[in-house]
């Protein structure tokens, strides 16, 4: 119940922007690492492959951290996490872009016959490719001016979040040959962290209803 | 000077004592393991810190322990630039030793290739075995330098040493029933992790049609860069066929058997649907999951892109005649 502790000590204004520094530069991290490989030629023998591989991942383990603000929500009744959303949905957008990237330009070198091919015929790359392209919407509409022009439709469009983190976890799974249990182990991950969400959405429905059914009730008597 | 393996001991002279030695075998391994595993992470630190590629001229390795001396180079491959003794050697698809590309380089480290019997069986004239010593006796070693595609879209070209297959098909005498050869890998937990888990349907299990496996190209090879092959390679005996896809490549093979009916691989059961018993690399018939007109050359660096994978890898002047008239879709 550690965590739980740590989420219920609200932070001040000072120490949220501090942690959400600390979290961006973070965030760099695994795209240092790679720059500094990339100089020091240490990405291995088969260098694009490494490349698309970080990345991938990173842009998974990112949407997975920003889908995990939510049932800290649910389950703590917390909130000031949710400040963090919004950066770490970018971050993920930026790794994710840089997996695109990577792949059009290192691995294809913008042969778009050969890349078209490519999309058309293995469905993971297909899954890839839709996931990233329902990136760029939430990508675009992150700021505050799209959300009070989209107003409600802001939030519809957002959902689609949960989509990508499915497809994404797709994608990976399609692509290993044969040991899934690192697929496996994100994809499990994601289950929890939907089905907490699932879990309070049930749960408030069902109380709606009794609600519902009490004003009939007392109405009745 | 260290003396890595007694020669002089005859097999027959060990295996009375089989059981009592491998126990003494697993209590040493297990004290070996322990340092090893703190010297690996260390070697594996200065290795990275000394790291020189870009310097470094694409050469053969300083004479070892594992040198394999008396060999005669060939013509096959001399035009093409060699992947580096170090891509080679760490980058290697071994799902025995672990699934991951750098796995079977660690993982194989305390793998005893020596002493190695080979059984032949099936439709023989007689069952048999025979030792690695022996096999390396049976016809004089070769260096040929041949591309090696992998199904998954990379390349590279690997100077073999070995010898062609069909020398040791002679030896082992098949019957006129045999049409197809079988190759069956190690599978001993003890020594290979990657056995205890239910990735593959182990032993690994490849097969060649009998022309194939006496084609001219077919090596049993023995060693690379001039010497023993390094155990994730597949020590100390590995098939090459250099215009199919890598999987073909049957390593650390034990047992040859010669059959009547196409033998069902290993990779064929993983997936039917994307593994057939063919695996001709040829970029017209695509797989589910990776492109197959183009592949990456290893080792050719962040921005050298693609290149061309050709039908049979570029040997169809030796193998197409095999194929003639053969529905290749259908065959994959």
């Amino acid at each position: 119940m550690a965590i739980k502790q740590f989420f219920q000590h609200t932070p001040s204004r000072r120490q949220i922007s501090w942690i959400k520094s600390t979290l961006f530069l973070l965030c760099l991290v695994p795209f240092t690492r790679l720059v500094w490989l990339g100089v020091y030629d240490g990405l291995g023998a088969n260098p694009v492959e490494f490349v698309e591989r970080s990345t991938g991942f990173w842009a998974l383990l990112i949407l997975l951290a920003t889908l995990s603000l939510t049932p800290v929500r649910l389950l703590w009744g917390v909130t000031w996490q949710l400040q963090f959303r919004r950066m770490f949905g970018l971050m993920m957008f930026f790794y994710a872009s840089l997996h695109i990237t990577t792949y059009l330009w290192l691995d294809y070198g913008f042969d778009w016959a050969d890349i078209i091919k490519d999309i058309i015929k293995h469905p993971y790359v297909l899954v890839g490719a839709a996931a990233y392209l329902l990136t760029v919407p939430l990508a675009v509409t992150s700021n505050q001016y799209m959300m009070q022009v989209l107003r409600q439709h802001w939030k519809q469009l957002h959902l689609s979040v949960y989509l990508i983190a499915t497809l994404g976890i797709v994608h990976f799974w399609w692509l290993v040959k044969k040991d899934i249990r690192e697929p496996l182990f994100y994809a499990v991950v994601l289950a929890l962290l939907l089905g907490v969400r699932l879990y309070y959405k049930l749960r408030q429905m069902k109380l709606k209803v009794d609600r519902a059914r009490k004003v009939k009730l007392s109405a009745v008597i | 000077m260290i003396i890595l393996h007694k020669t002089d001991v005859s097999s027959s002279e060990i295996t009375p004592k089989e059981i009592f030695e491998d126990r003494r075998r697993f209590i040493k391994q297990a004290g070996l393991g322990l340092l090893a595993t703190s010297a690996l992470a260390h070697s594996n630190l200065l290795l990275a810190a000394n790291s020189t590629h870009h310097t470094t001229p694409v050469g053969y390795p300083s004479k070892s322990a594992l040198a394999l001396p008396n060999f005669t180079k060939t013509a096959y491959g001399k035009e093409e630039k060699l992947t580096s003794y170090e891509d080679v050697t760490t980058y290697n698809n071994f799902y025995e030793f672990g699934t991951s590309k750098s796995e079977p380089a660690v993982h194989s480290k305390l793998f005893k290739p020596y002493p190695w019997t080979v059984s032949i069986e099936g439709e023989v004239k007689k069952n048999k075995t025979i030792g690695i010593d022996e096999i390396l006796k049976l016809a004089p070693l070769e260096e040929r330098i041949y591309r090696m595609r992998c199904v998954e879209g990379w390349s590279m070209v690997i100077p073999w040493l070995g010898f062609p297959l069909a020398q040791l098909i002679k030896w082992a005498e098949p019957n006129a029933n045999a049409k197809y050869v079988e190759f069956i890998s190690l599978a001993d937990s003890q020594q290979m992790p990657g056995i205890n888990l239910p990735i593959l349907d182990w032993p690994y299990v490849e097969g060649l049609r009998m022309d194939e496996a006496m084609n001219p190209l077919t090596l049993m090879a023995v060693g690379l860069y001039g010497e023993k092959l390094p155990n994730q390679n597949g020590a100390p005996m590995r098939l090459v066929v250099p215009w199919k896809y890598g999987f073909k490549g049957a390593k650390s093979i034990v047992k040859i058997r010669f059959t009547e009916k196409m033998p069902m691989t290993t990779w064929m059961k993983a997936g039917p649907r994307e593994y057939g018993f063919y695996a001709n690399v040829n970029p017209q018939v695509d797989h589910p999951r990776w492109t197959q007109s183009s592949e990456k050359r290893i080792g050719a660096g962040l921005f050298a892109g693609r290149i061309k994978t050709q039908m049979f890898n570029g040997y169809t002047e030796q193998v197409g005649q095999m194929y003639a008239g053969m529905d290749l879709r259908k065959n994959f």
